[in-house]
């Protein structure tokens, strides 16, 4: 990739709109070219300046009574159009809001949590990728603990399930949503479990949401102050069966 | 009422003042309300933001033709865009000490967003504030969506290089790359 294009597949590096391949394609030359890192750090502080500081017009209260007012009297002139349509439209709509709060995600906006996605299974691509798949290999959680006490300010639950077949293979710091992550690397049968976990602000804990992004199960959920993610290539039966064993153990840790 | 909201957030950014922002939502969910039938399903704030975009700019070539077409051209590079003018707001960002600088910077970015030309002003307002997706920007702007990119890429670059901006964060100017 040369410096041209970077400059232009940054914004769309930016705003979470690059597929994998490019993604990596473009962390890649940021890593080499110090002049592309200096524009894309620049326009990252830009966007968050914008949204930071920019006023959001939100509508008066006076309008959202006129605009009320002048739609049912267009409807009754109009006859047959269906002013109900409309209105059920924006009921579910506010229903289907109102769910998606109550999974507790006010936090994470649509469109933050699928870039968040997008960081998430590419940490764990990347993971195996370039050969530095665990910073501290070790399968005994006293000393991964330890290891990590020194480089991230938190202090994340290290579990092992190696009595359920889910060996804790090591650890990893990385670099997610702006900031400095765990990485606990588990292995099942050959297969590698990146667990990601980060300090979020205290919120109500979360149920578990899956999704399944370019063939990778992908599980997220809150729990205690801690965001967990999990990602592997694993099939779905024993992949759900390891995020409900990190659940039970943070469970009966408490 | 859905998405009132966005729909006088983008329409206050776009025609720059709030009586004529709040005409523009009337009409637009009127005319939402008229053309619902030829709602296809789909995101409904992306296909109510592309009435309200349209009804700004057939508001705007009615009643101030000068700005639709203002200093907007993908061609040219960036910086040369008439009809943005950052000397013009260096005049007005003068005299930081007197205001808590968070305040100058706030109000220094938020005008320097309004002096970019509507084309560009737009797609910022949709992604940075609206939080919408490129395919969700392209609908509504009704462009593809490889324009919606490189428009963002230009309006960013018009505000790094605005020169209050520039002063305040110390930034240096936007590389211009040929």
């Amino acid at each position: 990739m040369n410096c041209r294009d970077a400059l232009d597949l940054v914004h769309g590096y930016i705003d979470g709109e690059l597929d994998l391949v490019k993604s990596l394609e473009i962390e890649q030359h940021l890593g080499a070219c110090a002049a592309c890192k200096v524009q894309y750090d620049q326009v990252r502080e830009l966007g968050s300046g914008i949204r930071a500081h920019a006023l959001y017009h939100a509508a008066p209260s006076a309008l959202r009574a006129r605009v009320a007012a002048a739609l049912p009297r267009e409807a009754g002139n109009g006859a047959r159009k269906p002013a109900w349509a409309w209105w059920r439209m924006a009921a579910a709509m506010a229903l289907f809001t109102l769910l998606g709060l109550g999974f507790g995600l006010a936090l994470l906006r649509p469109g933050a949590e699928a870039r968040l996605a997008d960081e998430v299974l590419a940490g764990h691509v990347r993971s195996l990728m370039a050969d530095h798949l665990m910073d501290v290999a070790s399968s005994d959680q006293h000393t991964v603990k330890p290891w990590i006490a020194g480089k991230l300010d938190f202090s994340p639950p290290v579990m092992d399930f190696s009595a359920q077949g889910y060996a804790l293979a090591g650890g990893r710091l990385d670099y997610l949503g702006e900031r400095g992550v765990m990485a606990l690397v588990y292995r099942r049968h050959g297969h590698v479990i990146n667990l990601f976990v980060w300090p979020q602000a205290p919120e109500a804990d979360s149920s578990v949401r899956s999704d399944t992004r370019q063939g990778y199960n992908m599980a997220h959920f809150t729990r205690a102050g801690m965001a967990f993610w999990a990602v592997s290539d694993l099939n779905p039966e024993e992949f759900n069966s390891f995020v409900g064993l990190v659940r039970e153990q943070l469970a009966s840790a408490r | 009422m859905p998405h009132l909201d966005a729909a006088y957030n983008l329409a206050r950014w776009l025609t720059r003042n709030e009586h004529d922002a709040e005409d523009v939502v009337q009409e637009a969910y009127l005319r939402a309300f008229r053309f619902f039938d030829g709602f296809r399903g789909g995101e409904a704030r992306a296909w109510l933001l592309a009435i309200v975009r349209n009804t700004c700019y057939s508001w705007l070539e009615k009643n101030r033709p000068a700005e639709v077409s203002a200093g907007f051209d993908e061609e040219t590079p960036p910086g040369d865009g008439a009809g943005f003018d950052p000397d013009m707001m260096a005049a007005q960002g003068a005299n930081p000490e007197a205001i808590a600088l968070q305040n100058a910077h706030r109000r220094i970015l938020n005008q320097a967003i309004a002096a970019l030309p509507l084309g560009f002003r737009e797609v910022l307002i949709l992604r940075e504030l609206e939080d919408l997706s490129y395919k969700e920007i392209a609908r509504v702007v009704d462009v593809p969506v490889g324009t919606v990119m490189s428009r963002l890429a230009r309006a960013r670059k018009l505000l790094r290089q605005s020169a209050p901006l520039r002063a305040m964060s110390g930034l240096p100017a936007a590389e211009v790359k040929q």
